[in-house]
């Protein structure tokens, strides 16, 4: 029986923050779209977002965009692309503005302004004082931007294919991508979504690590896609660690806790940040505080009887700020530790949250890769944004509320670039069943019975491996014993079978689907992250401690075809100011 | 630990049964983390769940009589034997998912989004500290759908009455401050059933993973519509 197809201007893949922007515009501009989402839209792990987003509104304190790119860059240990963080430092600033009058519910300043606050690794007048600069919806800033963005496309009257499950992207002869199949989950029945343009938004894997701050939904379908349709990954050795996860469970604790005043003690209960970076503190970057708490533990000074964690103080800031700024927070404690943070101090350790890596792509989001003509080559109507996407902004290292940031700014650009792309191309190209070959016999791999090993066996070791591999600090030796581990993982994917073969609603087959995924961004990482000899950033190496500007201020790309990693350079130019160029990164 | 789980599988079951498994409880071990061993013993059970934290309302379900999240739901808090069903009064598509679209279209009908008929400022619509704190206990919402199918009213008028939740919505955009819509909001609540079948048995209320309040938001509407027909 031939598959069903159905034609759209835009197929949307995520219903995340960067994938409702871009239908919003989309929709808004009466293009037919479809959004695709595994889960319904306010499932999608934008809903989990706490802190806020970051914009140069100066509500609290100065601000400035160009102060805000001066910290970005510094923050992505000059990895990061300045044309890519000029343009989203300006248009942050519009951008929380058109979610507020969408009906972001923001905290609010007595003048009626939006609530801000501080956050790490910010700064006023290019490394002066702490700056206040991220808008925050009390701590569920991710909640009240994704509902938002959800009800303004219910009233633009987006097209929603909720729970359905994207198996590959459709590319025909000459590259072009068709758009994808797709797995209908409440039937079990592929589909064939044939679209002009296609918009990759299906954030982050941070499921590949045993401990995580993610939900379980974040298994790097999209970079997967991409890695199988012959697209490299980015920078992909780069994946942040937050310094305050649940110490043993890994949810997450805001950053704002420590913006709001909190920060941290060592089993000694000494505040040891002052001790690694003398002026932020608690608000260095990211990268910082998570190796600080994790040296703290290493040199013995960890707390409770394991001595495996440190604690977050906040129960010096009062009831009334903790219980009204940090309410999100509050629930978690409570539900998960059965503390109340304005009393007693919270069990944190270092967990995987983010990754600062992906598919590359330029400032209008949309996919670049290496070809005929040069180092990045616009993949013809494929686009992506989020933390799928790799812009780079982030570069080797994201700041907090950068994120939300990232994923607004450059979905709206994923819309803008194709209105225009479907302006210029406003045909359908055609369509053969040879270009779903591919994607078919994914689908089909997944149907041949019999005995063999579990998904779930496979997907338990593999985030084992990962975690113990390639964690906060990495060597040549763990990373290269991971490699080999991995490499026997991978054969034993073929022997996994399936149990249940059914149709309606097999959560057994999307599991194995996604471990398809987890499997191949994990081996994009750690193949990444053995390659790069320095330390920059999140990706920290014992065995070279330095960063290295003059062999390694490059980006890496991973393709798993050829199992093999390129470099190209960093675009280190700004749009219109100029270069800040790379510098002793102190905090 | 026992726990029985309701099993329903359309290609193979003409009736629902219940199925027990052993399941070892450690400290702090949430109803989710059961039910992910169950499905590491049995593949074919299955259950929606994403974020582990309570912030998506995924895996909303009913234990023990009671509409709860079952990753905000601690075993130990949980008598035995612990009996896992889906959330009631919902078509049963497998196992403990159900079919939420009556649910959706609800809280689609009553226009959930900002309504502004102003120009735009160049700037962010200002909005007092007092204000806004009238959106507290209203957008905090994450739609998993445990008040309306605890909500008798909604057993009966599943097609009619809105519903706690997309009635708590309605007033989330009532009470914002910023919202020119009022009239046109609450004119489509008129008549005997879209709001006024709630008679306030405030069992959404009692489930209400968040601690929100439909009951008192839907009492708000009720004023505030007869303070606009005096």
């Amino acid at each position: 029986m031939p598959i069903p197809r159905r034609h759209f201007d835009a197929l949307i893949i995520g219903a995340g923050g960067a994938g409702l922007n871009a239908a919003l515009r989309l929709a808004s501009a009466e293009l037919r779209v479809a959004v695709v989402s595994k889960v319904f839209p306010t499932r999608s792990h934008t809903v989990a977002a706490q802190g806020g987003v970051n914009a140069a509104l100066a509500n609290v304190l100065p601000d400035h965009w160009h102060w805000h790119m001066f910290d970005t860059v510094k923050g992505s240990d000059y990895l990061g692309d300045q044309d890519a963080i000029e343009t989203m430092c300006r248009e942050a600033i519009p951008t929380v503005y058109e979610l507020e009058h969408a009906g972001v519910p923001f905290s609010r300043l007595e003048n009626g302004k939006i609530y801000q606050r501080a956050f790490g690794g910010q700064s006023q007048q290019f490394g002066g004082e702490q700056a206040a600069r991220t808008c925050a919806a009390a701590d569920r800033t991710g909640h009240a931007i994704l509902h938002t963005l959800y009800q303004q496309n219910i009233r633009a009257r987006t097209h929603f294919f909720d729970e359905y499950f994207a198996i590959d992207l459709i590319r025909d002869s000459e590259g072009v991508v068709l758009g994808a199949l797709v797995l209908g989950i409440e039937d079990g029945e592929p589909l064939v979504i044939a679209a002009k343009t296609t918009l990759l938004a299906t954030g982050g894997y941070g499921q590949v690590f045993r401990t995580n701050t993610n939900a379980f939904i974040n298994t790097g379908d999209g970079m997967a896609m991409a890695l199988r349709a012959g697209i490299p990954l980015q920078d992909m050795e780069f994946y942040q660690f937050h310094p305050t996860g649940v110490a043993g469970k890994g949810m997450l604790i805001t950053e704002a806790a420590r913006g709001e005043g909190g920060y941290l003690v060592n089993a000694d209960g000494e505040r040891f940040m002052e001790r690694y970076a003398p002026s932020a503190r608690d608000l260095a970057s990211r990268d910082v505080v998570a190796r600080a708490i994790v040296s703290e533990i290493r040199a013995g000074r960890g707390c409770g009887a394991q001595k495996d964690y440190v604690l977050l103080k906040v129960d010096h800031l009062g009831a009334e700020v903790v219980h009204q700024r940090l309410p999100g927070i509050c629930d978690i404690c409570r539900v998960f530790l059965g503390i109340d943070p304005a009393q007693a101090p919270i069990p944190v350790f270092p967990t995987a949250h983010y990754a600062m890596g992906g598919i590359p792509t330029d400032p209008q989001a949309r996919v670049i890769m290496p070809a005929r003509h040069g180092p990045e080559e616009v993949v013809p109507g494929l686009y992506a944004a989020g933390e799928c996407a790799c812009v780079s902004v982030h570069g080797a290292n994201r700041l907090g509320g950068n994120s939300l940031l990232d994923i607004l700014v450059f979905g709206r650009a994923a819309g803008q670039d194709i209105l225009r792309y479907v302006s210029e191309n406003p045909h359908h190209r055609p369509l053969t069943d040879e270009d779903i070959e591919p994607g078919l016999a994914r689908l089909q791999r997944w149907a041949r019975r019999g005995d063999g090993e579990r998904v779930s066996v496979i997907k338990a070791e593999l985030r084992k491996l990962m975690e113990d591999h390639c964690g906060v600090f990495r060597d040549q030796e763990t990373m290269s014993h991971g490699v080999a581990k991995l490499t026997a993982l991978r054969e034993r994917l073929d022997i996994v079978r399936l149990q249940d073969h059914s149709q309606v609603f097999n959560t057994a087959r999307i599991e194995a689907l996604e471990l398809d995924n987890l499997l191949d961004v994990g081996t994009a990482t750690l193949m990444a992250a053995l390659a790069r000899e320095e330390s920059r950033g999140a990706h920290s190496r014992v065995d070279f401690p330095e960063r290295d500007d003059t062999h390694w201020l490059k980006h890496s790309l991973y393709s798993l075809s050829e199992d093999r990693i390129d470099y190209k350079p960093v675009r280190t130019k700004p749009i219109s100011v100029d270069s800040f160029p790379p510098k002793p990164r102190v905090y | 630990m026992k726990i029985r789980v309701y099993r329903f599988h359309p290609e193979r079951d003409q009736t629902p049964r219940m199925q027990s498994f052993e399941v070892a409880a450690r400290p702090g071990m949430m109803l989710r983390e059961a039910l992910l061993e169950i499905k590491a013993l049995d593949e074919s059970f299955a259950f929606r769940h994403s974020c582990g934290e309570g912030v998506c309302g995924s895996d909303s379900v009913n234990v023990n009589g009671r509409n709860c999240l079952a990753c905000t739901t601690a075993l130990a808090d949980l008598q035995e034997p612990i009996e896992v069903r889906p959330l009631p009064g919902r078509p049963v598509i497998r196992d403990l998912i159900v079919d939420m679209s009556q649910f959706y279209d609800h809280y689609r009908a009553i226009k959930p989004y900002l309504i502004r008929t102003d120009p735009l400022p160049e700037h962010e619509i200002h909005q007092t500290p007092e204000a806004r704190a009238k959106l507290d206990g209203l957008y905090e919402c994450i739609l998993c759908g445990c008040c309306s199918t605890a909500c008798p009213s909604f057993w009966w008028n599943p097609e009619r009455f809105h519903g706690p939740a997309a009635l708590l919505q309605a007033w989330r955009f009532l009470a914002d401050s910023r919202d020119q819509a009022t009239d046109e909001r609450l004119d489509a609540l008129e008549g005997a059933y879209k709001l006024f079948r709630c008679h306030s048995i405030m069992n959404c209320v009692e489930v209400c993973p968040k601690g929100l309040n439909p009951t008192q938001a839907i009492g708000n509407i009720k004023e505030l519509m007869l303070s606009q027909a005096l």
